[in-house]
């Protein structure tokens, strides 16, 4: 009798390989027409190697699997109040952001996938994209499953998605994808593939998945452990991709090259926001930001690019800028927020005296001298009934979208300023790093919709500040924002804890 | 290359022309080295403004609640505008000056160093 089942060998090629087909009456590049604009030269997909080694029906399996498991903690953790474990009501704050700045980049990432998976000509990283968009989109749904059991306690949650397409710092996550997105499918894997899935997202998972470990957060913990192995798996996509190019023509390395350049310039910006939850929103801190830089990208990435060298791919441009950075952008995050506290959709606080203490002991060569005047200056405004918030609105980077905030590294009291005239119109960047970025595509940053800009222009209601934040970007004005201190959530977050 | 695009010719739509602000134009002010602030402001202006007037009603709105904000002399401010040296000439209208669409005016006040002298 012949037998029924597949040997995993025979499966494995026909449901990978196997998928793909000869065009006999169709023009294969008409089938495929995104993959020569970005100037990428690949001479044999079959040099491709499948980096998942998985195939489709495994993947629903070992996925379903994992789902079962994560809704039966999710269940309980809803059952038992899991909310009342968290360390405090400022904690949840970091969820917020998380939420609103970083789940919708996962049904991005899913929309970029699925993108590039219908696109590649080759059969091997159409399946492995495939994959991973699924993953993507698996890892949104169960972010939003996770932390919609505090949308039922706390403020804040209830508009994420909304916020994420117009308040006026998501821009920068999401122009961040829209840019990834919006480019080549070879572009979109090095951007998002490798530079921020491979180089850069132990900065970005662990800190947020160690955070809600060491603050409570069940639920946040084990949505962390479910996506792990997924994740895994993108990593081994990102530096497959990489090598893949690299090895198919030489053509391809300056390219390479300065996608790298260009998306790991764009992933620590956008990190900015990770660095200020380190060291300001976990009222139990994992480690600095700078110490997070230093193990995650400064040793595991350095010897990456080692390992790269021998394509002729040397350490991204302004590494060195980064590096000194690491001392200051958490402050300077933080302070922008504190001091925009009145137009976040989350809330702010002045550090506690302790966290200022343990903020110098982490910063010793710039957190006496740059940043904790900034927090005594906060303290007094505060104790004369004057909490600052700041007037007006700032000025933003063309290109990364935050605030102007940072400051030279040979002057860290200048905000660092720079422009380009493009077409008799002025551009201006935060950096060297994005102003690059802009002067090699300026017709594509022409396009950016800056939301401060977006206010004046009078497309995003008005006309006062106050209007546009309660009715254009729906927040819950004077309860979701302002201070922690006599906040909605801070009074019940007392009651229930009987904390007079 | 201005961009790598799918189709040659491509052009970008500019958001921010100057036509879209009704009128006005954003001008950008930033104190240097106090950073109680933490980047410059956008403001949108009529290019028919005055400098006089930047100083008399943007400057307090944008600044004002800086404790030094009151010790500003701006006859020894110094100023910079798109980066280079500029004297601002106050009954003159921004446009007649140079003071263009999406320009940047910073100023230096050198006998004021900030909150505890720390540059904030």
């Amino acid at each position: 009798m012949a037998a029924k089942k597949l040997n995993i060998k025979d499966k494995y090629r026909l449901l990978t390989r196997d998928l793909d087909w000869d065009f006999s009456y169709e023009d294969r590049k008409q089938a495929f027409p995104y993959e020569e604009f970005e100037g990428i030269k690949i001479t044999d997909w079959n040099k491709w190697e499948d980096p998942f080694r998985l195939t489709m029906d495994s993947y629903w399996k070992y996925q379903a699997e994992k789902e079962k498991k994560l809704y039966a903690i999710f269940d309980a953790f809803s059952q038992n109040n899991g909310h009342l474990n968290v360390v405090d009501s400022r904690y949840v704050n970091a969820l917020k952001l998380f939420l609103t700045g970083v789940s919708p980049l996962e049904y991005q990432a899913y929309q970029g996938f699925a993108h590039v998976g219908r696109q590649f000509s080759g059969v091997g990283a159409r399946v492995a994209c495939q994959m991973q968009s699924l993953d993507e989109l698996r890892h949104v749904q169960t972010q939003i499953h996770a932390m919609s059991h505090y949308n039922k306690f706390f403020d804040g949650f209830q508009e994420f998605s909304h916020m994420h397409d117009r308040v006026w710092y998501l821009s920068v996550p999401r122009s961040f994808f829209c840019d990834a997105r919006s480019a080549g499918p070879f572009e979109f894997m090095v951007a998002i593939g490798f530079s921020f899935e491979y180089v850069l997202t132990n900065l970005l998972f662990v800190p947020f998945m160690s955070g809600a470990a060491h603050n409570g957060d069940m639920a946040t913990v084990t949505f962390g452990f479910s996506a792990q192995s997924d994740e895994a798996r993108h990593m081994t996509l990102g530096l497959e991709v990489i090598k893949f190019l690299l090895e198919q023509h030489e053509d391809n390395v300056p390219i390479v090259q300065k996608w790298i350049d260009k998306w790991f310039w764009r992933g620590t910006r956008l990190l900015t926001i990770v660095a200020m939850m380190m060291d300001y929103m976990l009222p139990n801190k994992v480690m600095s930001w700078k110490e997070a830089w230093e193990v995650y990208f400064e040793e595991a990435g350095g010897a990456l690019f080692k390992d790269l060298a021998r394509y002729g791919i040397r350490m991204p441009k302004y590494a060195e800028t980064i590096e000194k950075e690491k001392e200051h952008i958490s402050h300077q995050a933080w302070w922008t927020f504190y001091t925009h506290g009145h137009a976040a959709g989350f809330h702010t606080w002045i550090p506690s005296d302790k966290e200022l203490d343990w903020l110098s002991a982490q910063y010793p060569d710039t957190f006496d001298k740059y940043y904790r005047p900034l927090w005594e200056l906060a303290k007094e405004q505060e104790a004369k009934g004057e909490r600052f918030y700041t007037s007006g609105l700032p000025q933003l980077c063309q290109t990364c979208q935050i605030p102007m905030l940072f400051t030279e590294m040979d002057n860290p009291n200048q905000n660092s300023m720079r422009d380009s005239v493009f077409e008799d119109e002025r551009y201006h960047f935060c950096s060297d790093g994005c102003k690059d970025i802009f002067d090699e595509e300026p017709e594509k940053y022409v396009q950016s919709w800056l939301p401060v800009h977006q206010i004046f222009q009078g497309n995003c209601g008005g006309p006062g500040v106050e209007d546009v934040l309660s009715d254009y970007y729906k927040m819950n004005v004077g309860v979701d924002n302002m201070d922690i201190k006599g906040s909605p959530d801070e009074k019940r977050w007392n009651e229930w804890k009987g904390i007079a | 290359m201005p961009v790598y695009a799918l189709n040659p010719g491509y052009k970008g739509e500019r958001m921010d022309r100057v036509e879209n602000f009704h009128g006005n134009q954003i001008v950008y002010v930033g104190w240097d080295e106090h950073r109680m602030f933490c980047a410059a402001k956008a403001f949108p202006l009529p290019p028919s403004m005055p400098f006089a007037a930047v100083i008399e009603n943007i400057m307090p709105e944008a600044f004002g609640q800086h404790p030094e904000f009151s010790q500003i002399n701006w006859e020894t401010a110094e100023w910079l505008l798109d980066g280079e040296p500029f004297k601002p000439q106050l009954e003159a209208s921004l446009e007649a000056q140079g003071v263009g669409h999406k320009s940047m005016v910073r100023f230096k006040t050198p006998e004021l160093q900030g909150f505890q002298n720390a540059g904030v």
